[in-house]
This record gives C-alpha cells, sequence and structure tokens, in this order.
C-alpha cells in the first residue's frame, strides 16, 4: 500500500504523461483536418463554379466552340468506357497474379526479385506507361488512338496495386481456414477458388478502387497515346440491331475523357470555359466517389460474413 | 464428373476384445529443414480405439499427428523418414508415391482452434464432399445430417444451417468441424488439442463425443492435458523431444508407468 505521498508523485507523474497524450491529440487533429478541409475547400470552389453550370444539356452535349452549348457526352462516356476495359484487364491479371504469387510460387529469390520489381512499377510515373504504351499498343499492335489503348494502358498502370491489394489480402487470411480446407482433401486450386479468392475478396476490391480512382483521373499516359481533345461523336454503341447483337466496333474508336476535356477547357482564355471546366471537374469528382460508395457498400457486404 | 468415395476401410473388424492396428508409425523421424524434430518413432494406432499423445510442449506431439494426414507436405523444406503404414491395404502413407491429398481423404483432423469455414453451417459440413465432387443435394442434405448428429449438434443447428458457422459459441464451431471431418467417412479422425480453446463445459461435452466416436472410427489425440488424456484413451503415448518415451494401455501407463520420466509427467513433477 504506498503512501499519501507517493500517490501525489504518482498522480503528478500521470498527469504529466497525459499532457503528450493531449498534445497528440491536437496535433493529429490538425493534421487531419488540413488534408480534410483542403479537399472540402477545393471541392466547394469547384462545386460554386461549376453547378449553375451543371444541366441535362451539358451532360448530353457535345464539346463546341461556343461555351454555352458545349457539353461533356463525349468525355463522360469515353471515361465510362476506359474504366470499363481497364477493370476488365486489371481485376483478372491483378487477382491471378497475386493469387499465384501467394499460393502457388515457390518462395525463393525469384520470387523475391518479382515482389520488389511489382512495388516498384506502382511507383513508376504514370507518363512512362504512357510512352510504353504508345508504342506497344498503339503502334507495334496496331491498336492506334483507341479506347482499347487506353484501357489497356491504365490497366498496366494500375496492375501493380491491384497485385500488392490481392496479396495484402490473400495474407490476412488465417492459416487455420487453408489448413482446415487441405485437410479435407482440398487440391490447391480447390483451396484457391472455395476460399482463398472469395475471402480476400473484400481486400482485392479495395485494390480495385484504389486503382481505378486513380486511373480515372490520369491525364499524361492518355495524351500520350493519342487521345482527341475535341470530339462530338460517340463510340458506336456496344449493342446493335441486327446479328449478332453486339458490337466490339467501340474498343477501335477514337475517345476522350474526363480530364482531358477539363484541361482542354481550362487552357482556353474565355471565363465561360473555366466555369465548364469546374462543371466537368465536379462531374468527374462525383463519378470517383460513386466508384468509392460503390466499392464500400461492396466490400461491406462482403466483410459481413467474415470476421478474423 | 461422378462423385468419388474414397472410404474403403470403415467397416469395423475388431471385435470387443482384441484390438487390430488401423496404423503404425514405423521408424519415423521428421525434418524441419535441418532440424529433427521427431526421431524413430513407432507407434500402433488401434481400430476403434483412442491413441492419446500426451507430452510438455513442443515435444513433437502435434508434429507427430500431422504426419500422418502430410500436413507437413504444405510448407517447403519439410521431409519424412520411415513409414507411416494404414491398414488393412498397407498403404505407407508417406511414401512419395502416395499423393497426400488421397491421404487427406481418407485421414481427417480437427484443429486446435475451431476453425470453420466463414460460410453457412450447411456448407461447412458439406465442404469435404463437394471436394469430393458430390453434386446431388439430397446426398449431401443426408450426410451433413448424419455427420451433424455425429457431432451431437444437429438438435441444436437443425432449424438454422443456412446461419453463417461464426454465429455459433466456440464448443459449438469446435463441434461443427468435428462434424465436418466425419462428414467423409474417414478411417482415422486426427484431434490436435480440440480443447485447448475451449471452456470446461464444452470441453466436457467435446470428450464425451470422442468417446461415443470411437464405435465408428479409429481416434488419434494430441492432448496436452493429462487428465483429458486418462479420460478419454484407451492407449496412451509419452513423447519427450521428439522421442516416444513410453506407449501403453492408459490404465496401465497411468497407474503403473515403466518409465522413470513418464512417472514424472503425468506425477506433474515435471512438465
Amino acid at each position: 500500500m504506498p503512501n499519501a505521498r507517493d500517490l501525489v508523485a504518482i498522480r503528478a507523474l500521470i498527469a504529466s504523461h497525459k499532457r503528450w497524450d493531449m498534445l497528440f491529440g491536437v496535433v493529429g487533429l490538425v493534421a487531419l483536418m488540413i488534408g480534410v478541409l483542403t479537399f472540402v475547400a477545393l471541392f466547394a470552389d469547384m462545386a460554386i463554379d461549376g453547378i449553375p453550370r451543371l444541366n441535362w444539356d451539358f451532360l448530353t452535349s457535345f464539346p463546341s466552340r461556343k461555351p454555352a452549348q458545349a457539353g461533356i457526352l463525349s468525355a463522360w462516356v469515353g471515361t465510362a468506357l476506359v474504366m470499363l476495359v481497364t477493370a476488365f484487364f486489371a481485376v483478372p491479371l491483378g487477382v491471378a497474379a497475386g493469387l499465384y504469387l501467394e499460393e502457388y510460387a515457390p518462395k525463393n529469390w525469384m520470387t523475391d526479385i518479382i515482389e520488389i520489381n511489382i512495388t516498384n512499377l506502382a511507383g513508376v510515373p504514370s507518363i512512362v506507361y504512357g510512352l510504353l504504351a504508345l508504342g506497344l499498343f498503339v503502334y507495334q499492335f496496331g491498336l492506334g488512338h483507341s479506347v482499347l489503348a487506353a484501357g489497356l494502358t491504365l490497366a498496366l498502370l494500375i496492375l501493380p496495386v491491384v497485385i500488392v491489394a490481392t496479396r495484402e489480402a490473400i495474407r490476412s487470411i488465417p492459416q487455420g481456414i487453408r489448413e482446415g480446407a487441405y485437410a479435407l482433401g482440398g487440391t490447391q486450386w480447390q483451396v484457391c477458388k472455395d476460399h482463398i479468392i472469395p475471402y480476400s475478396m473484400p481486400g482485392i476490391l479495395t485494390g480495385v478502387i484504389i486503382g481505378m480512382a486513380r486511373a480515372i483521373g490520369e491525364t499524361a499516359p492518355i495524351i500520350t497515346i493519342g487521345a482527341l481533345t475535341f470530339i462530338a461523336f460517340l463510340p458506336a454503341p456496344p449493342l446493335k440491331l441486327e446479328p449478332p447483337f453486339v458490337s466490339f466496333d467501340w474498343l477501335f474508336s477514337g475517345f476522350t475523357v474526363m480530364p482531358i476535356q477539363m484541361f482542354n477547357w481550362t487552357s482556353r482564355p474565355e471565363a465561360a470555359f473555366l466555369q465548364n471546366a469546374a462543371a466537368a471537374g465536379f462531374v468527374l469528382v462525383i463519378m470517383t466517389l460513386a466508384m468509392n460508395g460503390f466499392a464500400i457498400y461492396l466490400r461491406y457486404r462482403l466483410r459481413k460474413n467474415i470476421k478474423w | 464428373m461422378a462423385a468419388v468415395h474414397i472410404a474403403p476401410n470403415i467397416e469395423p473388424r475388431a471385435d470387443a476384445g482384441k484390438p487390430v492396428p488401423k496404423a503404425e508409425a514405423r521408424r519415423l523421424s521428421f525434418y524441419y529443414g535441418a532440424f529433427r524434430a521427431l526421431k524413430d518413432l513407432d507407434l500402433v494406432v488401434h481400430e476403434n480405439r483412442v491413441t492419446a499423445l500426451i507430452g510438455p510442449s513442443g515435444c513433437g506431439k502435434s508434429t507427430f499427428l500431422r504426419c500422418f494426414n502430410r500436413m507437413h507436405d504444405l510448407y517447403p523444406g519439410n521431409r519424412y523418414e520411415g513409414e507411416i503404414r494404414l491398414y488393412p491395404d498397407d498403404t505407407n502413407l508417406l511414401a512419395a508415391g502416395v499423393d497426400p491429398i488421397e491421404v487427406r481423404m481418407r485421414l481427417s483432423m480437427v484443429f486446435q482452434k475451431p476453425n470453420p469455414f466463414p460460410k453457412s453451417i450447411f456448407e461447412n459440413v458439406a465442404y469435404g464432399l463437394r471436394v469430393r465432387g458430390e453434386r446431388s443435394r439430397r446426398v449431401l442434405g443426408d450426410k451433413v445430417e448424419e455427420a451433424l448428429n455425429g457431432a451431437a449438434l444437429w438438435s441444436e443447428v437443425k432449424d438454422r444451417l443456412d446461419d453463417l458457422a461464426f454465429n455459433l459459441s466456440g464448443g459449438q464451431q469446435q463441434r461443427l468441424c468435428i462434424a465436418r471431418a466425419l462428414a467423409t467417412d474417414p478411417e482415422i479422425l486426427l484431434f490436435d488439442e480440440p480443447t485447448s480453446a475451449l471452456d470446461p463445459i464444452a470441453t466436457a461435452s467435446i470428450e464425451e463425443l470422442i468417446t461415443d466416436l470411437k464405435k465408428k472410427v479409429t481416434i488419434l489425440i494430441v492432448t496436452h492435458n493429462m487428465q483429458q488424456a486418462a479420460r478419454v484413451s484407451d492407449y496412451t503415448a509419452y513423447m519427450y523431444l521428439g522421442e516416444l518415451i513410453e506407449v501403453g494401455r492408459t490404465d496401465e501407463l497411468f497407474i503403473k508407468p515403466k518409465n522413470k520420466q513418464t512417472e514424472d509427467y503425468i506425477t506433474g513433477r515435471f512438465g
């Protein structure tokens, strides 16, 4: 039993320790607010400029030399199509690569080198991917300045993100679950398809969305591979009335994307175009937020069944 | 693809009195890389009997158990020496030509920590059958019911087979894992400290279950709890530092151990 004197000393000590608690609480809050408030200020500024310009015509019109008639139809359709192609290639490739590295590949210096390289790839500037894609997809493969070439480029760009996220998600599955499945006589593939992939889906989705959110705002590689800046047509529709009813012509169509449209407008002298750019930026942010929201919803749905 | 059932030898051949060997380790050694974790073990596991492996932490009892279903094959750098023979077909489970997957289809395992899959109760129990290619809803339903009955869990879960397995209590989860292991009609059931994560009441129900199950299946159990070994097992093997010190009938080994080390351990002077 400490005497009263000791207690006073202990309390003073605790009080002095707690000052650091307080201090960090304040520092942390300030750090958080710098990030949050910056985003809010930027977004609010853009919204104030852009929202008055937003209307149905803005979303359904092609760009025009007259700011009041210009719209973002070709840009948002282009962005949506490019994202579709990106996801279509990046997700299966990234998941397969991550799964192979985590579950199949022997652990040796080869896989160590591959691992380091993948981590490094995530840090390569996007313009480099653009140059690579220009040489490879556009000219070598003859895909031209198309939706497909852009989608493949961005898929390449976010592939490391998807691979890393897949591996992290797979690693978080307890070994006991794996052993339980193997102990019942499962083969490697049975264990992967029935357990590893489904249980790591929430984490994989998070990685995919982070990657897609990065890709949707990418401008440099898209410009590099030769996206158009002024385009008054839409890619051919994927569905048509006559057989075989589906068409992949849109993949080879010229296109533009939202960030390029914005960039184009901000470089014009007329103030009205700046307002258009703000409105387009607002739409782009909303598209990104919608994507993130969908991912959070999916993650929540899938994560509900998994507790460890 | 037609469903394949690998369970050829589940008919009991033992009459009440005379034990028949079901599996036998012969000069079994096991290496984690260069480290020799098991040293020349010889052990007979009798059919429809419970054999307990006891010994202090790190003595290699779990390592030994995991040799029986080739669990060590999942990790690189592990190596077996010697044999584990499975009767009556006299297959050496450790032979290079024997697929570990085939071994795991014949011997089931229940782990230390309940490890249900994040799926429904039904799907957990059915998984072993699905792995074997069983698709028929009726067959699956019958087998799942039978296995859950065998694990004394049916009455508690029969109205909520589609609930998540995680919603069960710890003891129920472990019985679910037992049902999952039973559903494929294993020849031997391997238990790796199955009650170490459970409270005393859940432990008692698992022990009762083990005593019941030996009518149908041969059981090899690792336990750190000597009272448990004394309560549930017919034969006990005491291990220390990777060696089998003494093997015998449980009633004899606990009352009159032949080896001084065994005696020190079971009387609590060591361990």
